[in-house]
């Protein structure tokens, strides 16, 4: 069986609970199923009158950039993959919405990594290093752009 | 590791043991976590993702597990062998054919857990159990987890949770699934029950790692869509619930059928044996239909001489790839019809002269 939305062989076959009994199959490839798996929360959405999704193309045309991959919130959209974890905050008033209505909320409730502490911290100092660093190579400082590097190598190995 | 010492066993999740095992086939949980220094797969360089694999290897050397993992490379891996592992559940087809890169999967000997690297996600967690296991799946997964944890900083934002490259997937990456075989709901035409039982709480079923039409052998897999908001447990405990309310639907069909119709039963189970033990030419498709017929015979007591586990073993072994790997050459698709009805023959022959 062909997948409906593109010349690849069907693998995922999908039945949609419209409720009431009523039921939609839905025949997709690996990758049309991944895309189509969020969406229908979207139009699940629209119909409620929660229009979360559109404000952000009405009011900023390629929306938020991340600064650290790059990557525009439209990018996200059209592809429904992210670039980096920073995009989590660079687009994060317009995930909200996203997040509520394809997980009916915004809260992590589950595991905590046991060293998240520490490495929140470590994180946040080794985004700041790697910033400087290019910075320092810019401006052609390479002597305190090798202590920096070092430090970077100390922190990545701790 | 060879992978052809795997071809004769029957890995973790075809066991046909376990709780609940006449209706549940296997549990499967997944975990999706990435590193917090690097980009998603989906957008790191070659010499990213062979650092993010560099490191996930020496973490995985080192944890400290009742079992040991062993790291395969994708890239460098004949396609055959890629099929092979996907058929036994160990690595997705997009990780086999879709995705390019260093990538590889690293799993043990009994084949009960996996971790692929650089999929969608630098790292998919996965532990496979027989029947219906959802807590020792993830007892065994949450010490996996904090094994490679201890030894690589995992990308966690406090409101979020784990990061993954899909939103939904995002705050315990966690995908609970459960494999059911239902063929008497099938055959009374209920499998609709199933489907509104599951309304309830936003679950997706889909047939066999996406193989064939949802009906192929009346297997299902059932697991959650929400993954952010809800501990682990309750994830789990969710899909529970509903796995029960379906095993009981399932019984009473299969009891309906037994009261009803026990010789239309016999006879159906009667006559699959005989096609897949005379039939020339089959397709998997074919075989797997009739070994459901079996599987639900041997369940319903209606035959006592072909064991649940031979099932199983007939079932793994005609897919495609195991098939080729079985003959030792590449078939195409007459000639795999033609070697699958001889191995069945063989092997239901064999069973036959042990009554």
């Amino acid at each position: 069986m062909k997948c409906q939305r593109c010349p690849k062989q069907a693998t995922l076959h999908i039945t949609e609970v419209l409720g009431d009994e009523r039921f939609e199959e839905v025949h997709l490839c690996e990758d049309c199923a991944k895309k189509y798996l969020y969406e229908p929360q979207q139009k699940k959405n629209a119909k409620q009158g929660v229009t979360a999704t559109s404000e952000v193309e009405e009011d900023t045309p390629a929306g938020a950039r991340c600064p650290s991959c790059g990557m525009t919130f439209l990018e996200f959209r059209n592809h429904g993959r992210f670039g980096c974890a920073h995009d989590y905050d660079a687009f994060k008033p317009d995930l909200l919405p996203l997040m509520e209505s394809v997980h009916g909320d915004t809260k992590h409730a589950g595991k905590i990594p046991r060293r998240a502490p520490r490495t929140a911290t470590t994180q946040a100092e080794l985004a700041q290093l790697r910033h400087r660093l290019q910075t320092l190579i810019d401006e052609e400082k390479y002597e305190e752009a090798a202590r920096t590097r070092d430090r970077i190598k100390e922190l990545e190995t701790s | 590791m060879n992978l052809d010492t795997l071809l004769p066993n029957l890995g973790e999740w075809l066991r046909g043991t376990g709780p609940e095992s006449d209706v549940v086939v296997s549990t499967r949980i997944r975990l999706a976590r990435n590193l917090a220094d690097y980009p998603f797969t989906g957008r790191a360089t070659p010499a990213q993702k062979t650092e993010i694999v560099s490191r996930v290897k020496e973490a995985i050397s080192r944890v400290e597990l009742p079992f040991k993992l062993d790291y395969h490379d994708v890239p460098s891996m004949p396609v055959l062998d890629r099929q092979f592992l996907v058929e036994r559940q160990l690595i997705s087809r997009e990780l086999a054919a879709v995705l390019e890169g260093p990538r590889g999967v690293a799993f043990d000997a009994k084949e009960s857990a996996s971790v692929m690297v650089n999929e969608e996600d630098h790292l998919r967690l996965q532990v496979l159990r027989s029947g219906f296991a959802l807590d020792d799946a993830w007892s065994d997964i949450d010490k996996l987890d904090d094994s490679l944890e201890s030894r690589l900083a995992y990308a966690f934002h406090t409101q979020f949770g784990y990061l993954t490259a899909c939103p939904t997937n995002v705050g315990t990456g966690l995908r609970g699934s459960v494999m059911l075989h239902l063929p008497a709901l099938g055959l009374t035409k209920q499998i609709d029950k199933v489907f509104r039982a599951l309304q309830k709480i936003n679950l997706a079923v889909r047939g066999l790692h996406g193989e064939g039409s949802r009906a192929f052998g009346d297997l299902y897999q059932i697991s959650n869509q929400v993954t952010l908001g809800k501990s682990e447990q309750k994830i789990l405990g969710e899909i529970k619930e509903v796995i029960l309310t379906i095993l009981q639907y399932e019984r009473q069909a299969r009891a309906v059928l037994l009261k009803e119709r026990r010789q239309a039963e016999q006879d159906r189970v009667a006559r699959a044996l005989g096609t897949l033990g005379s039939a020339t030419m089959i397709t998997a498709e074919e075989t797997m239909e009739l070994l459901s017929v079996v599987r639900l015979g041997i369940h319903l007591r209606l035959i006592d001489d072909v064991p649940a586990t031979a099932v199983n073993q007939l079932f793994i072994q005609t897919q495609a790839a195991h098939l080729q790997k079985l003959v030792g050459h590449p078939l195409d698709g007459e000639e795999r019809n033609a070697a699958r009805a001889k191995y069945l023959k063989a092997r239901l022959r064999e069973l036959g002269s042990q009554r």
